[in-house]
């Protein structure tokens, strides 16, 4: 797929004199995409998204997001998956579900942007130094191999994939976290992890078979 | 009634105080619990976002484990204390009930493990518990030092009640509200109390988390609240230990303790402030301290 329709930058001149179209062709778009997407638990209610702007209006983050949440529906329903999956929105859901409370279609936007998250680290979409997509898939890691999270050693982790530096700025608070016993460097395990990994093996020997 | 109890991760670190306190709180009450014995980590808000089936499974063991544990009873109540681990292990049992091919995947999986799950538990919120199942009544009695005068802002946050409350509203819960008013407070009416506090944002992406956890200090102070309580480990971290950095960057001085509200009920119902995790606070709530000065000493 050719990138440069991706640039909004239109004006000869600004961009070394060539000129881009600023839209895409049906033909450009990933008809499977919605699909895909909908794919989840009761997500076929996509479809029946009026763009109200509802999610968009009460979501406590679509200020700080590249597409809306209304938008992003829009996107992802007419199969714009590039953008949609290198956008930032995804990875500014905090999981607040008020727009999954406030959605007078009972679209599950929370759960869409879960799918999204999924389908974005599935395929290599997200920006390897931003936070949030660090600390998804740190936090995959430890609960995979430990049954447990544990607080200390994931946000060390997180803060050396992403801005070591931050961690500097963060001594301080870690210092009061320890003193009052609320932080420590100790790894938390269950005792059954033969049993657990043999949970998690199950799961990938029956997964090919269709979720619904 | 016997239940089970399921902590989760946050409980046994950062938020240490939460489950010292509600324990401390049921051990007063006589709620009879028992820890779900080996217990995992629910998959909180992460682990979602890289693998829905695995996410769905790891929390069903723990339901799994739950029925293993009390297999004669018919309904097992699962007590679920933070904010994340409820939702999710509320999420789960829908989703499963509601999917019977995920159903059949998780159930297939668990047996590997040698687990079974037939759908009997049921998750119960403390505050659910503490309002629906003991009574009001019986906490306005179980209190020794009333909370005269003290104006406490309940703190509901995301997860507690959306999207899947059964026991208060979702827009406008009044679980908490009661539950001060019996202690002798005086519930602060604002507007926010559902309002996100930036979740896992706060830490990691400041710029947007940040002004989240803000809006809500200033608009609680605002409102004249003495005092935040709250029900989840992530809101009370993140709504008091990022204060500092919160004064700094908006140029503000607040300075608005935020506690458990199983800790705001322990100090009314005289319990040593050791065991509520009193010590545990950065912002020392110093106005409730003074009212219930009649009981423990002030700790240091």
């Amino acid at each position: 797929m050719d990138k440069t329709i991706e640039s909004k930058k239109f004006a000869p001149g600004s961009n070394g004199g060539s000129i881009r179209r600023t839209i895409k062709y049906e033909n450009e778009l990933d008809k499977n995409f919605a699909k895909k997407i909908a794919d989840i638990a009761h997500g076929e209610a996509m479809y029946n998204c009026i763009q109200c702007g509802t999610c968009s209006a009460t979501c406590p983050v679509s200020h700080y997001m590249d597409f809306t949440p209304r938008k992003i529906i829009a996107m992802v329903r007419e199969g714009f998956k590039d953008e949609v999956l290198s956008s930032s929105t995804v990875w500014m859901c905090a999981s607040c579900y008020s727009c999954t409370v406030e959605c007078p279609k009972e679209i599950k936007i929370t759960d869409v942007m879960y799918a999204l998250k999924r389908e974005a680290i599935a395929g290599g979409y997200y920006p390897k130094h931003f936070p949030t997509p660090a600390l998804a898939t740190s936090f995959f890691d430890q609960v995979k191999k430990n049954g447990r999270s544990s607080e200390g050693p994931l946000l060390v982790k997180v803060f050396l994939k992403t801005n070591p530096f931050k961690m500097f700025g963060n001594a301080l608070l870690g210092w009061k976290l320890w003193k009052t016993g609320r932080m420590s460097m100790k790894s938390e395990k269950i005792k059954d992890r033969k049993g657990f990994a043999k949970l998690l093996n199950g799961l990938d020997k029956v997964k090919e078979v269709a979720v619904k | 009634m016997k239940y089970l109890y399921y902590p989760g991760c946050s409980l046994k670190c950062t938020g240490r105080a939460y489950e010292e306190s509600l324990l401390a709180v049921f051990k007063a009450l006589k709620i009879d619990y028992t820890e779900i014995e080996d217990w995992n980590c629910c998959g909180a808000t992460a682990y979602m976002a890289v693998d829905e089936v695995n996410a769905f499974s790891i929390a069903a063991r723990n339901l799994a484990l739950a029925e293993k544990q009390f297999e004669k009873e018919e309904e097992i109540q699962v007590i679920a204390p933070c904010a994340a681990c409820y939702m999710v292990l509320i999420k789960t049992m829908k989703y499963l009930n509601e999917s019977p091919a995920l159903k059949e995947k998780t159930v297939h999986a668990l047996k590997e493990a040698g687990l079974n799950f037939t759908g009997r538990v049921k998750v119960r919120h403390p505050l659910d518990v503490l309002i629906n199942d003991i009574g009001i009544e019986a906490i306005a009695k179980a209190k020794k030092h009333p909370l005269k005068g003290i104006k406490v802002a309940s703190y509901y946050g995301c997860q507690t009640v959306r999207p899947y409350s059964t026991f208060d509203d979702q827009r406008d819960p009044q679980t908490m509200d009661n539950l001060v008013k019996a202690l002798g407070a005086e519930p602060v009416d604002w507007p926010l109390k559902t309002r996100c506090c930036g979740g896992s944002l706060t830490g990691t992406v400041a710029e947007v988390g940040l002004p989240l956890s803000y809006i809500l200090l200033k608009e609680a102070a605002r409102h004249g609240a003495d005092v935040v309580v709250t029900a989840c480990p992530l809101c009370q971290f993140n709504l008091e230990c990022y204060q500092t950095d919160i004064n700094k960057k908006f140029n503000e001085d607040i300075n608005l303790p935020v506690m458990y509200f199983s800790q705001l009920m322990g100090l009314a119902m005289d319990i040593p402030q050791k065991e509520l995790g009193m010590q545990r606070l950065f912002v020392k709530p110093e106005k409730v301290l003074k009212t219930v000065k009649g009981g423990e000493p002030a700790y240091v």
